[in-house]
């Protein structure tokens, strides 16, 4: 049976779901998608969108790792991206304000660790004599190869993560909001902040396992990013944002097992263009308003 | 092993490399500019992996991509930098294009794998022809002396902006000029540790340098000194150990010396305070 697109959208799906593998793609795709686009939209507030790319850096040689050691992959990802969130958590806070326009040395050691870790990941992809395309997999993302085992941890992690967002949302919102007044009505700021760090590393984790190492931001930022720019609340910007995300990571799944071209392009290029339109959609409003 | 072709064009260029990064990198990381280096290391892998795409020779992509982008990034530079969230979301869509090109050139020559990508992002000293080894030192020799000759001004608009312009010094060109020259050093070291790991020769050895000492010409040198020591250490470790990817054993030089570099004085003020107080 040859794959082809057709006019009959029932035929279309019909094809889409006629391999196990490309179910696991898209229940993988969307658990993640509901969790970046949740966790994302909290880490765009709180202007961590730096720290959730350094994270899924980090994760990349935990991935690599685990594969050359012959550990489950999910588990390098998670363990690592985890763990660097707990470094980062602990970290002065001073020391990890967003570097991208930081100054000097402090943003050249991020730089620094960052390309480390890229390279102790392609060490051990060496070390692994694996293909090389298992790197390509591992940096841009592929829609092949998710086994069931992984949805499920996919599953119980961002249950997991869903969870705990949902217990300290509201104390979190609060603290990024306004630090100050929260700390003098009795809010932990910096448990709380930790806590999100580590749900970050969650979300990073799982996100790379879909588009990629190199490419969470496309799940991650440019939905949260997309939902901020079009409306103020937050209840209403956390749901836009899983919904941009989940139809985002859907429509590059499709598209990418109908063209010859990678998920990791249609995926990016998807997200930018709800980015862009909804930068418009802003600046129009702006000037009307 | 200086017997070895290979080896010794990867020293060549190395060299050449290492000593231009060093210099530009000390200017890059002085004027705070080490986010366009995070974003020139995107545009190179797009602009490799198009010109591959195109048929054409791939570090014409990698330069055109690069110190086009560079340029822009200067004149843009004046008016605020955006923001995080803009700036990671369009350089996740140059990867994605990037990736793009990748499949296309992919499915066009039956032959090519993925081997192409890897090079780019990752380096390929070793594999490097004496050809482009002496392509690489040309135009770092002559990246070289254009930053030395706008060595002074760039300096002193790099510590004072303001009051360079009023001295006459020419602010506004030398911007977009030092991130083109920027662009150009990001495309050789590409071809040296990957377009991924630019910053294991462009931040580590001039962050290096600067805590070492607050004299801009001795850690102008020391800087360039520092990039070759972790070219040459890189080189002869993975020569050794042929297990171990040079552009890895590279990368932890240069990230091991700035370690010891940065650990060093709280090690010693420890050792200082036991003393005193034991």
């Amino acid at each position: 049976m040859a794959v082809h697109l057709s006019w009959d959208l029932g035929w279309d799906v019909r094809q889409l779901l006629a391999f196990p593998f490309m179910v696991n793609a898209l229940r993988a795709g969307t658990i993640v998608a509901v969790v970046a686009g949740a966790i994302g939209y909290f880490m765009v507030l709180r202007r961590e969108s730096f720290a959730g790319h350094t994270l899924a850096l980090i994760g990349f040689p935990g991935a690599a790792g685990a594969t050359w050691l012959g550990i489950n992959e999910s588990a390098g990802f998670f363990g690592f991206c985890v763990a660097g969130a707990l470094v980062i958590a602990a970290l002065p806070a001073q020391g990890r304000a967003n570097p991208l326009g930081g100054y000097g040395e402090r943003s050249a050691v991020i730089g620094t660790v960052q390309a480390f870790a890229l390279a102790c990941g392609l060490l051990f992809v060496t070390l692994y004599h694996g293909l090389l395309s298992g790197l390509n997999d591992l940096l841009f993302g592929t829609i092949i190869g998710i086994t069931s085992r992984q949805v499920v941890t996919l599953l119980v992690a961002g249950v997991a993560a869903l969870a705990v967002l949902a217990v300290i949302a509201r104390p979190l919102l609060f603290a990024t909001v306004d630090a100050d007044v929260a700390r003098a009505r009795g809010v932990r700021v910096r448990l709380v902040g930790a806590a999100f760090l580590v749900l970050l590393g969650v979300a990073a984790a799982g996100t790379s396992q879909v588009t990629g190492t190199l490419l969470v931001f496309a799940l991650l930022v440019a939905p949260a990013a997309t939902a901020v720019r079009i409306t103020a609340r937050p209840v209403a910007g956390v749901v836009l944002s899983v919904v941009i995300a989940v139809v985002v990571t859907w429509l590059g799944e499709g598209v990418a097992y109908f063209s010859p071209y990678p998920i990791g392009f249609w995926v990016t290029t998807f997200a930018f263009g709800f980015f862009l339109l909804a930068g418009g959609y802003r600046a129009l409003a702006d000037r009307r308003g | 092993m200086l017997s070895q072709p290979f080896m010794q064009h990867a020293l060549l260029a190395g060299t050449a490399v290492a000593i231009l990064s060093g210099i530009v990198g000390y200017f890059v990381v002085l004027r705070g500019q080490v986010f366009a280096g995070d974003a020139l290391s995107h545009v190179a892998y797009a602009g490799a992996l198009a010109a591959l795409a195109a048929g054409l020779d791939l570090r014409f992509g990698l330069f055109a991509a690069t110190v086009g982008v560079g340029i822009v990034l200067g004149l843009l530079g004046g008016r605020g930098v955006a923001d995080d969230v803009v700036i990671g979301t369009t350089f996740a869509w140059v990867l994605g294009l990037g990736v793009f090109f990748l499949a296309l050139f992919t499915t066009r020559h039956a032959a090519g794998d993925s081997t192409a990508s890897v090079n780019v992002l990752f380096g390929s000293i070793f594999g490097i022809s004496a050809g482009a080894a002496t392509a690489a030192a040309v135009i770092a020799a002559g990246l070289v002396a254009v930053v030395l000759l706008m060595a002074r001004p760039l300096l002193f608009a790099s510590l004072d902006p303001a009051v360079a312009a009023a001295r006459g010094v020419p602010v506004r060109v030398l911007g977009p000029l030092f991130l083109g020259v920027v662009g150009a050093s990001a495309a050789e070291a590409s071809q040296v540790v990957g377009a991924l790991l630019l910053f294991g020769l462009l931040a580590a050895p001039p962050a290096a340098a600067q805590r070492l000492t607050g004299r801009p010409w001795v850690a102008l040198a020391l800087s360039a000194g520092l990039a070759t020591v972790s070219v040459w250490a890189g080189l002869v470790l993975a020569y050794e150990f042929p297990t171990l990817p040079p552009s890895f054993t590279i990368l932890a030089v240069s990230t091991g010396v700035y370690a010891v570099v940065a650990l060093a004085p709280s090690v010693r003020g420890t050792g200082r305070r036991l003393r005193r107080y034991g």
